[in-house]
């Protein structure tokens, strides 16, 4: 996967997030939104028990006690605040994180997502996954259109393990935007050069799209 | 709070400063291992090697303690933290929330020679603080239609599906704070916080290893974040924090 593409997503879900709300981030293509935010002054939530959460330090302020859940040093704002994580997760758990943002191997045609189990990889590692998928009040997927063996990642019904019952709300790729209604995936936006008839191909969900959506790009 | 039917000689040793306050919570730190059996549940605190009791662990994966389960969040790295512990063959099984990234941790799970629990994050540290505060379990909609709820109560409350989790509760937890005081009040630096809090009062022994140790008053009241309750022992980090790692002392 291309940086460009990388990029391409964060930059595109940086725009999805609003001025003072509170973001937990996942590991991978989530992590470089920060870099595209402007002025926007959001509030990072890192599950580890971090909100405030700042860039990366400069060397000499690197502390293995200051880091993020992705376990990199990192800094924080002012107004910035520490707890533990059983609080941690009542935030997340709770309801008062405004947006998480996920990576994911698979999401389903009616938003079911699977992000914690890596095929033929022991499943051994799930992390904060299952909670922010249950608790964050809108969750936004991260997410190349296609896996490193070119099958599609928007699958119409999953073939990994689910992360849980709670749906996605959005899906950003390096080619289109999709949100889900009722458990419907509908096509927002295309963001690359791709037709219509090459987006499908790259996508095993089915999904509708308005005329106006594919004439817009 | 602290265990009955212990055999081995009680410690005696007290720091004393300047102004003569004993702190009578401090013991060697080969002497914790007295209170720890095999095939005990020790709870562990830190996330990766961030706040994590790197002295205790070191004494323990140097001893002949024998099928401990480990709970905490991770088993540290390959080779360093919890990791150390893997490797000296101390550990019979580990429940936590993400293995994935010890290398050694998921080759010992394939070859047979751990048993693996996953726990989600934050089902670990509610189950813990559960442990701790006297309550059996809780319902949670966390992991609710995975692989990780087979098995366990569902329960509809006001609409919504839960599962029944159980409370965790250890035999001896092992935790790492920045700072004690004479009491054993607690301060823990920033992230460091993670896991040590709940696992602090989850233990039927809880053993503290600390940076420094400051007379009771030294800092607020509303910096305490681990009351000294909680705390049976202190033992003084053998490693010194430099350029935001813990060294050996040069």
């Amino acid at each position: 996967m291309s940086i460009a593409d990388r990029i391409k997503i964060s930059k595109r879900i940086a725009e999805e997030l609003n001025e003072g709300q509170v973001v937990n981030l996942g590991v991978g293509i989530p992590t470089l939104i920060p870099d595209y935010l402007g002025n926007k002054q959001l509030y990072m939530q890192s599950e580890n028990g971090l909100l405030g959460m700042g860039p990366t330090p400069v060397d000499e302020e690197i502390n293995m006690d200051l880091i993020s859940a992705s376990k990199q040093p990192i800094t924080m704002e002012a107004g910035a605040s520490l707890f533990d994580s059983s609080n941690s997760f009542a935030m997340i758990r709770g309801g008062h994180i405004d947006v998480a943002v996920l990576g994911v191997l698979q999401v389903d045609q009616t938003g079911e997502i699977a992000n914690w189990a890596v095929p033929g990889e022991t499943i051994l590692g799930v992390g904060g996954a299952m909670d922010l998928v249950a608790g964050a009040k809108k969750i936004i997927i991260a997410t190349m259109q296609t896996a490193k063996d070119g099958k599609a990642k928007l699958v119409k019904k999953l073939t990994l393990p689910s992360s849980g019952v709670r749906k996605a709300d959005m899906v950003v790729t390096e080619h289109a935007v999709f949100t889900f209604d009722e458990g419907h995936m509908r096509l927002v936006e295309i963001i690359s050069d791709v037709s219509i008839e090459q987006l499908i191909e790259l996508t095993d969900a089915e999904f509708t799209y308005s005329e106006e959506t594919i004439t817009s790009n | 709070m602290r265990r009955s039917g212990f055999n081995g000689i009680l410690h005696t040793n007290f720091i004393t400063n300047e102004r003569g306050t004993s702190m009578e919570k401090l013991i060697e730190k080969s002497e914790y291992l007295h209170y720890i059996n095999d095939n005990d549940t020790l709870l562990v605190g830190g996330f990766g090697l961030s706040g994590t009791p790197l002295t205790l662990i070191d004494e323990l994966a140097d001893s002949s303690k024998k099928g401990l389960t480990i709970v905490s969040n991770n088993l540290g790295e390959a080779g360093k933290g919890l990791g150390k512990l893997l490797l000296s063959k101390n550990i019979k099984k580990a429940k936590g929330s993400y293995f994935t990234s010890n290398r050694d941790a998921v080759k010992a799970w394939s070859d047979g020679e751990l048993e693996i629990e996953l726990i989600p994050q934050g089902t670990l540290a509610e189950a813990v603080r559960c442990g701790g505060a006297g309550i059996g379990g809780f319902y949670t909609k966390t992991a609710v239609g995975t692989k990780l709820a087979e098995g366990k109560d569902v329960k509809v409350i006001d609409g919504e599906t839960y599962i029944l989790e159980k409370a965790i509760k250890g035999d001896v937890s092992l935790i790492k704070a920045m700072k004690a005081d004479t009491l054993g009040n607690l301060i823990y630096d920033h992230t460091g916080r993670n896991f040590n809090a709940v696992m602090a009062t989850a233990g039927k022994i809880v053993i503290a290893e600390v940076d420094e140790i400051v007379e009771a008053g030294s800092f607020s009241p509303q910096e305490v974040e681990t009351p000294h309750v909680y705390v049976d022992y202190i033992v003084m980090n053998k490693y010194v924090k430099k350029g935001g790692k813990y060294v050996e002392h040069s």
